[in-house]
């Protein structure tokens, strides 16, 4: 069976888009965090596809470039998530608004 | 047995192919390898020795390795100037003018920001060595990006610089905002990353390498058939970049970030975050895509004249002064973005002598804003610095200097700053960019005028306050003269004083002297020297950036 590989980068454009939307449009913050996840793993989709349909191994290992950076990512922001959470019951954005903005 | 198996082994590995290996010039990375390498033994001497490693300690080890890369950064620009530019590591790097540029403006914000942030630390009482390791880690970052020459190598760079960052917004964990000016700037800081990076995944589509020269090799030779992928990931790596420079309208994080994070930091994000995305902002559109020009300057126009308009009139009318500074930031940055748009060589000059300039002027003004905030970090309103004159003349002084340079007053480096960009819009004959620069440093200087003023008022006597904006400023705090039927018929400013009963003169002079470290006192002084100097001998300054820029690769 073959597929073609738009479809595979119109999967990975829908899944960017859901990423950016839910940023966007969700409040808590962890979820906004997942969808950043979701947005850089459709970038991967993205260059293993291109990578196949050019033969060209550079791509996909760029890849594991992404997931490194991505792990850092998690590490980090969760450490923030829960530094400034730690009193608060709920992880809701709107909460924060010490400063206009 | 054992010399039987070794034997095996050699003869299998010389019989199997060899693995090339890329020439890695060291020279062209040490900076980067100096900055990194100096933070991981900082981290890890402190984790080693059972003693909490002194503020101090840190301080010293981060100015060392800050002058150890200038010296390296120097020697590279040696070698440059020589030998010409040239690529390294399987043309990952780019070893040229440009890149030895951005190294210089990184290590000497290095070395400023560890002498503004010890006595930070000192007084905030913020014991241990991570803000100098995370400074150094983040600083690396934005080398990297003057460095790069493939988008892959830029993203790296990019999230070297901006991982540690979040975690030094968040650094003052006594003050709530600085916690919230975290997690806003992560939240909108891992989002930008990962735009930019769709961008990249688009442009290799595109073109099919990564590479920055191959982009514009490839670019330059072929008409592009899938051309809205390619136009997709210019949009993208341009709102990717958008969101790191704050440029509008992807700047709102901006103005909360540089309030909620300590001074010394929102310092460190306007000069050295600015430097690392200006300049692979630079070497991006610039050297690779020169030939898509069309598709992306008038975007770059756009965010321009928004950057410039927006940052000026919002600063207006902000009353902290870290808000202020975030505007006026965003002003600045509208500044830079003509040197982009022009896509001269002329304009990559001016940029670069924009960052170079703006460096010093940030960090000393956000040195001055990080003194009088006192401790907490919080005294940051405009009225914390009526009569700064009168208590800490030289302070009030310096702060003068450095808001004249950000408003680009004759005699400092930020008048040659804006005067080579606008030149530079100029040449191309952008001459409706160039007018709105102009117009709009001329409102910017305004809001630099009213603190100069609010400085240099003398406190208790509001009714000497000079402008009538100003009046309208003042705090509930301050007294207020009750208009008496005795007054009237007297001296102005003679019945106030009597008015008013006990002069709160002294105690509010008394109250706000804050001290001045010797080590901030010294990077101030140092700010404010580059900014007159090189704003009286304006030649040196102007040859380095101009031959910085004749020594780009591929330019």
């Amino acid at each position: 069976m073959s597929i073609n590989p738009q479809w595979y980068l119109g999967l990975s454009t829908v899944l960017f888009a859901i990423g950016a939307l839910g940023v966007l449009v969700r409040r808590n913050v962890l979820i906004m965090f997942m969808c950043v996840e979701l947005m850089l793993n459709a970038s991967n989709l993205a260059f293993v596809t291109f990578a196949r349909t050019m033969h060209d191994i550079g791509g996909q290992v760029l890849v594991f470039f992404v997931l490194v950076v991505a792990a850092a990512e998690v590490v980090v922001g969760l450490g923030i998530v829960v530094a400034v959470f730690r009193r608060r019951a709920n992880a809701d954005a709107d909460e924060l608004h010490l400063m206009k903005g | 047995m054992t010399t039987s198996l070794m034997t095996t082994l050699m003869t299998a590995a010389s019989t199997a192919p060899t693995i090339h290996v890329p020439h890695i010039d060291y020279l062209s990375i040490l900076p980067m390898v100096i900055m990194l390498g100096g933070a991981l033994v900082l981290m890890l001497g402190s984790s080693l020795t059972k003693k909490m490693v002194g503020v101090r300690v840190g301080t010293v080890v981060a100015a060392t390795v800050a002058i150890a890369a200038l010296g390296a950064a120097l020697v590279q620009w040696h070698q440059v100037a020589n030998h010409g530019p040239s690529v390294t590591i399987a043309g990952a790097i780019a070893f040229d003018g440009f890149d030895v540029f951005i190294q210089i403006v990184v290590s000497i914000a290095v070395l400023l920001s560890a002498l503004i942030g010890d006595g930070y630390l000192t007084r905030e009482n913020i014991e241990g060595p991570e803000y100098h390791v995370l400074a150094m880690v983040s600083a690396s970052g934005a080398m990297m990006m003057g460095a790069a020459n493939d988008l892959i190598v830029v993203f790296l760079g990019l999230e070297i610089l901006s991982i540690a960052l979040y975690v030094l917004a968040a650094f003052n964990h006594k003050r709530a905002e600085s916690g919230e000016a975290a997690l806003k700037y992560f939240v909108l800081g891992s989002f930008s990353s990962a735009v930019f990076l769709f961008g990249i995944a688009l442009t290799y589509g595109a073109t099919g390498t990564t590479n920055l020269p191959k982009i514009a090799d490839y670019l330059a030779l072929n008409v592009v058939a899938s051309n809205g992928v390619l136009l997709g990931g210019l949009a993208f790596l341009l709102v990717g970049f958008g969101f790191k420079v704050a440029a509008v309208p992807f700047h709102m994080w901006s103005p909360d970030v540089y309030q909620g994070a300590p001074s010394p930091i929102a310092g460190f994000m306007a000069s050295v975050a600015k430097a690392g995305a200006f300049a692979a902002l630079l070497r991006v559109f610039v050297t690779s895509f020169p030939t898509a020009r069309a598709d992306w300057q008038p975007i770059i126009w756009v965010l321009a004249v928004l950057s410039l308009i927006l940052g000026a009139v919002v600063a207006l009318n902000q009353r902290d002064l870290k808000r202020m500074m975030a505007y006026s930031s965003i002003n600045h940055v509208g500044f830079i973005l003509l040197g982009v748009e022009v896509c001269s060589a002329r304009g990559v000059a001016a940029s670069l002598y924009y960052l170079f300039a703006y460096l010093f002027l940030s960090l000393g003004s956000f040195a001055v804003i990080s003194v009088v905030a006192g401790p907490g970090d919080s005294a940051t309103d405009i009225s914390d610095y009526r009569g700064l004159a009168q208590r800490q003349p030289l302070l009030a002084l310096a702060f003068g200097v450095l808001l004249l340079g950000q408003a680009g007053a004759p005699f400092t480096t930020g008048f040659l700053a804006k005067l080579g960009v606008i030149e530079a819009a100029e040449s191309t004959q952008s001459y409706v960019l160039a007018t709105v620069a102009m117009a709009t440093a001329a409102v910017a200087a305004f809001f630099y005028l009213r603190v100069a003023v609010t400085m240099f008022s003398p406190v208790g006597r509001s009714g000497a306050v000079p402008t009538s904006e100003d009046a309208s400023q003042q705090d509930a705090s301050q007294p207020v003269p009750i208009p008496s039927p005795d007054a009237s018929s007297g001296d102005g400013i003679a019945s106030l004083e009597v008015l008013t009963d006990a002069p709160p003169e002294a105690d509010v002079i008394e109250r706000g002297i804050q001290p001045v470290p010797p080590l901030t006192a010294t990077a101030i002084g140092l700010c404010v020297a580059v900014t007159v100097v090189f704003g009286i001998i304006p030649g040196p300054l102007l040859d380095f950036a101009q031959q910085a820029t004749l020594l780009i690769v591929g330019g």
